[in-house]
């Protein structure tokens, strides 16, 4: 009997502060199919991963947001460049997570294409949702939006990778921060798309990306006092009405997607950008010298 | 050169002791009790309840004022849904634009009384209501009316629709500007509103309600019903309220998110604040003084917005003290009515305890507190202009909101410094920063996080001047353009659009 | 120290570097200003005001058509103002040309109005050194009392600021006893930066006054560009511990508004400053409106022109 070769097991580690440390808890679930096969054992994350990825959040954001909308728009189209070149990984293994062949190639594509949409955004929605307001007195007044923070995001639980790539790229494009949360049953993805993150010029700790049972972690990424939004997209009243309750300790805004389409156009829009900027509104005097007006 | 800056002082008596020069009362026609306002008519209470709203600067009860219980806010619901369904979104835009016109032209013809009634049922000089809140509330009205046709124009690509019914819960410290606020963008967008004031001050609300019956606005699209907290509480627990827009602590805030967390409530919240004022070396120093007295004696101090903190650079810090503390002398404490009062009676008893509380705390943290040499009446809740030297930034006087004329001011070095120092708060409604160097200002105004910055300015309000906080300080913009947002349905697949 | 300020071979170690001095805000100042006016001046804070006003005004002639006949009226004037009110204050000074000192001083006689001349080839102030000094001189030796300089403005918009200190220093010493305002004229300097910067040197010269406009130029005397040099004054007395005086001058003729700035003057420099020895009206129709507000407050009816005396 003739030796194949043994197939080299991939680790499915989580992804913090741009690195891939497994969880600290030790924990571990299986991830499997349909047919209940075992895909991959995946970091069961503990609360102290949220912690963790929260302050590598937190440390990441001042830069982030501070970076040249530009800047964050080549990066973004890095990210879509480095899917796209690794496009069979990502077919590859949404078909092992139970996915057509027909449909995980259209996912995989849309993903991409969202990036750009996206990468797209990052300097023109300012310049749709900001306004010079005309107050009566002499002063010079502008809103102009800026990113709410760190954003806690359980990603969809069905799109594992699309929904997840809709979720991501507005939080970041609009100079946020973010701890995710994968797909539970569906974790391949979202790992492998961390590591086309750490490759695309992301720094670290803009996405933070943790594997493991929502139902656990829900509560801390509700209510830890440093993040300032929470995504949840799931049709389950009881943990909208849980993580609204958390989110109240210090006022998180609190988004849910649970009608959203992925898959169709009402899945991107510069609103889902917007819904995670606060708008700031800047006065200056306007010293009013000279010409027909005196003032003086 | 000598310098005998030590002993120098100048002397601001006699420029405090003016004649009297009080407001006539005569313009002013308060009923001795008042009803709800409930589709578009004055009705009783079910409650069948009353309680005595008074003057704060002279303890006198003024009125009577409807306490509503849950029954009158599920009718006052009932009356709004159905003026609603029935009239108000059915309404061209236009005409209803044309509603909203009106009310703003009626509050200028009656803003003389207004502004007494404001002065007498609040305890704030009648200067600022004169001035500042009754013009700045019709002006809110003026500019959300012209919107009330153009909104596709505000949000690209959609097709805005209103949410429906608007719970509103407004506080004391801007009674008529709030409720302004408040039913201005909610009229423009559609909603029909149920309004209710504080307790303490629900007197120049009810003259909105006449003035809006007056408007002859379709009975029902505004209703206004006063009460205490449990009548919020009845308002924002109410199954057929689509949008809850609050104005108060921070405290009642959170109370209100976590009550509505198992509905589809939509919420805004504008809450509490503990700005930074930071003052440079190189900043007009008088203009920037004159900003922090502005800053956080206008109203007494009870502004979610005032500028508690300041924060000065060291190489100015002796020069600004002795500045303020000059200003400090000529600041008018007492008689709201009198023209020349710069502040005006402490809100509420309660208020008053609240503010003491913390002067005393500020003396046991070691801080030297001052207070201008002014007398105060006798009778009445008032307070001295009180600022606070040698605060820490952990101290509590500098860390929690007292909404008070308190100032608590600290030193920096550098501006990182500052920077840190100023948004080292769970708030993050507004901040104020004077320098002469436009490069740093912009430094300044994008790494503060504050929903509105003022650079060599303070407490200015524009009705299209977008306002609201940041972290704790709450959700969802008032004025402006970005304003119309927490009153409509942009995207009808997330729950909680805050655009 | 007083005298280091004012000896020109002195002052020069001493003097600041007028490049830097403190900014303006005109939008802040112009709102501050403004709040004074808010101000409801009623009753016994009134009608001192007003008394006080009438105290404050230097009654001013400076025509080219001046003649001793003129003079003579304006100084009776100066003293008789309204004499049916008993126990009005007469008026501060009259100020006039250098030519008219001798006839004013001597129609004034002992009754304690002073006499201002200006001087220093006013009002453009185009002149050699040495015409100024022998102006300045002039005047002080015909008997003015108190001397109303012009600096050179076009030499400060060039920004030869010791040039406009040394030249204010030098009119000073000429000035011997006789008090100096040194004018501005504001209306030609632009911004209020520059006013706070013309008050700081002139005041670092040796001004005993500063004073914003000859009444030549428009604008004139406003509250905002007065509330810059009230807080100029009250930051030199801060690190002189020297009083200087503050003269509005030109577009001032209504009581309401003299008493608008006295309210600014009470709040920004307190009590001390609230006489004539340190404020002045630069005017000449606001004496007859004081005058008519003065009686409508004694008699309760509104006045009419023809019962006050125009000179």
């Amino acid at each position: 009997m003739a030796i194949s070769r043994l197939e080299v097991l991939k680790t499915y580690k989580i992804y913090i502060g741009g690195k891939f440390p497994r969880t600290e808890s030790g924990r571990y679930y299986t991830a499997v199919n349909k047919k209940k096969e075992a895909l991959a054992n995946v970091c069961l994350s503990s609360r102290k991963d949220v912690r963790d990825a929260v302050i590598a959040a937190r440390t990441a954001f001042g830069d982030w947001s501070s970076r040249a909308s530009f800047n964050r728009g080549q990066i973004l189209y890095r990210i879509a460049e480095m899917l796209e070149s690794r496009k069979a990984q990502f077919v590859d293994e949404l078909i092992r997570q139970n996915s057509t062949t027909i449909a995980a190639e259209k996912e995989v594509e849309l993903s991409i294409d969202r990036l750009i949409y996206y990468a797209g955004w990052c300097d023109k929605f300012q310049q749709i949702f900001s306004s010079v307001n005309p107050v009566a007195s002499s002063h010079f007044n502008f809103s102009v939006p800026e990113p709410t923070g760190v954003v806690s995001v359980i990603a969809p639980q069905d799109s594992s990778l699309l929904g997840l790539v809709s979720i991501v790229a507005p939080v970041i494009a609009g100079g946020n921060t973010c701890v995710v949360l994968a797909a539970f049953e569906k974790p391949l993805c979202a790992v492998t798309f961390a590591e086309v993150i750490n490759s695309s010029d992301v720094p670290g700790g803009v996405i933070n990306l943790l594997t493991g049972n929502p139902e656990e972690l829900l509560p801390y990424f509700a209510d830890h006092m440093d993040v300032n939004a929470i995504i949840y997209c799931e049709k389950n009243a009881a943990e909208t009405k849980l993580i609204k309750e958390k989110a109240a300790l210090n006022l998180k805004r609190v988004l849910v997607y649970d009608k959203t389409n992925w898959v169709s156009e009402d899945g991107q829009s510069p609103y889902f950008i917007m819904n995670l900027q606060e708008v700031k509104t800047t006065w200056h005097p306007v010293e009013n010298i000279g010409g027909s007006a005196p003032g003086y | 050169m000598a310098t005998k800056n030590n002993t120098l002082k100048l002397k601001f008596d006699s420029a405090r002791n003016l004649a009297p020069a009080p407001e006539s009362k005569n313009a002013a026609t308060i009923a001795s009790r008042y009803d709800l306002f409930v589709n578009g008519k004055f009705e009783k209470p079910l409650s069948r309840k009353y309680f005595g709203s008074i003057n704060p600067a002279t303890e006198e009860k003024l009125s009577e004022i409807a306490d509503a219980n849950a029954a009158d806010v599920d009718k006052a619901v009932k009356a709004a849904r159905v003026a609603y369904d029935r009239t108000w979104k059915k309404m061209p835009a236009k005409e209803r634009g044309k509603y909203i016109f009106r009310i703003a032209r009626m509050i200028q013809e009656k803003a003389r009384e207004l502004s007494v009634i404001e002065t007498l049922d609040g305890g704030k000089p009648i200067r600022e209501s004169r001035d500042f809140d009754v013009p700045t509330a019709a002006n809110h009205f003026f500019y959300y009316a012209g919107w009330a046709d153009k909104l596709p124009f505000a949000f690209p690509g959609k097709d805005p629709e209103p949410l429906g019914v608007a719970g509103q819960i407004i506080p004391w410290n801007f009674p008529l500007m709030m409720a302004a606020w408040k039913i201005a963008p909610s009229l423009a967008t559609g909603n029909t509103v149920v309004l209710k004031p504080a307790e303490n001050t629900s007197l120049t609300a009810l003259k909105l309600a006449e003035i809006i019956q007056e408007a002859d606005l379709p009975p029902g699209v505004v209703n206004i019903i006063t009460g205490t907290g449990a009548t919020g509480a009845a308002l924002v627990n109410h199954a057929d309220i689509n949008k809850i827009a609050f104005t108060g602590s921070t405290d009642v805030g959170k109370i209100i998110q976590r009550a509505i967390a198992g509905t589809n409530k939509k919420a805004t919240l504008e809450l509490g604040g503990k700005a930074a004022n930071i003052i440079f070396d190189d900043a007009p120093l008088d203009q920037a003084v004159e900003g922090v007295i502005n800053g956080i004696f206008f109203n007494q101090g009870h502004v979610c917005c005032a500028g508690s903190r300041l924060y000065v650079q060291e190489s100015v810090y002796k020069q600004v003290l002795r500045k303020l503390k000059d200003r400090l002398e000529t600041l008018i404490v007492g008689d709201p009515m009198d023209k020349n009062t710069d502040i005006g009676a402490i809100n509420s008893k309660e208020q008053l305890n609240t503010i003491n509380k913390y002067l005393k705390i500020g003396q046991q943290e070691g801080a030297e507190m001052y207070q201008s040499s002014v007398d105060i009446p006798g009778k009445g809740f008032f307070c001295r202009p009180t600022i606070f030297t040698n605060v820490a930034q952990s101290s509590r006087i500098s860390q929690e909101e007292i909404f008070g004329p308190v100032l608590t001011i600290q030193t920096f070095r550098t501006d990182d410094e500052v920077i840190e120092k100023a948004n080292n708060t769970p708030y993050g409604l507004s901040a104020g920063v004077w320098t002469d160097k436009g490069s740093k200002i912009f430094n300044l105004t994008t790494k503060l996080r504050a929903g509105v910055v003022w650079a060599n300015t303070y407490n200015q309000f524009d009705p299209t001047s977008p306002f609201g906080g940041y972290k704790e300080s709450g959700y969802g913009r008032e004025g402006g353009l970005h304003g119309l947002a927490p009153y409509l349905n942009l995207d009808k697949d997330c729950s909680f659009n805050r655009w | 120290m007083l005298t280091t300020l004012t000896m020109p071979e002195k002052t020069i170690l001493h003097k600041p570097d007028f490049t830097h001095t403190p900014s303006v805000d005109q939008v802040g100042i112009i709102e501050r200003a403004a709040r004074f006016t808010k101000r409801s001046i009623k009753n016994e804070t009134k009608m001192n005001g007003l008394l006080l006003s009438l105290n404050m005004i230097d009654l001013t002639t400076l025509e080219g058509k001046d003649t001793d006949g003129k003079v003579k009226q304006l100084c009776y004037k100066a003293i008789h103002l309204h004499d049916v009110f008993e126990g009005l204050p007469t008026v501060a000074a009259v100020c006039v040309y250098p030519s008219m000192v001798a006839v004013a001083k001597k129609a004034l006689g002992s009754s304690g109005v002073k006499v201002a001349s200006v001087a220093t080839a006013f009002p453009s102030g185009q002149s050699t050194r040495d015409v100024k000094l022998r102006d300045t001189r002039y005047a002080v030796q015909q008997g003015a009392d108190e001397v109303d300089m012009v600096i050179s403005r076009g030499k400060f918009l060039q920004g030869e600021y010791n040039f406009v200190f040394d030249e204010i220093a030098a009119i000073k010493e000429a000035c011997g006893e006789a008090r100096l305002k040194v004018i501005l004229e504001t209306g030609e300097l632009g911004t209020f930066d520059k006013v706070r910067k013309a008050s700081e040197i002139a005041m670092y010269a040796g001004a005993d006054f500063i004073k914003t406009s000859t009444g030549k130029i428009s604008p004139a005397a406003t509250m905002p560009v007065t509330l810059v040099m009230l807080e100029a004054i009250r930051d030199f007395y801060y690190k002189t511990g020297k009083m200087i005086g503050m003269k509005p001058a030109g577009g001032i003729s209504k009581s309401k508004l003299a008493l608008h700035y006295l309210v600014m003057l009470n709040e920004t420099l307190g009590e001390g400053w609230m006489n004539n020895q340190w404020f002045r009206f630069g005017a000449s129709s606001l004496a007859n409106d004081v005058l008519m507000q003065v009686m409508k407050a004694r008699t309760g009816v509104y006045q009419g022109k023809d019962y006050f005396s125009i000179d």
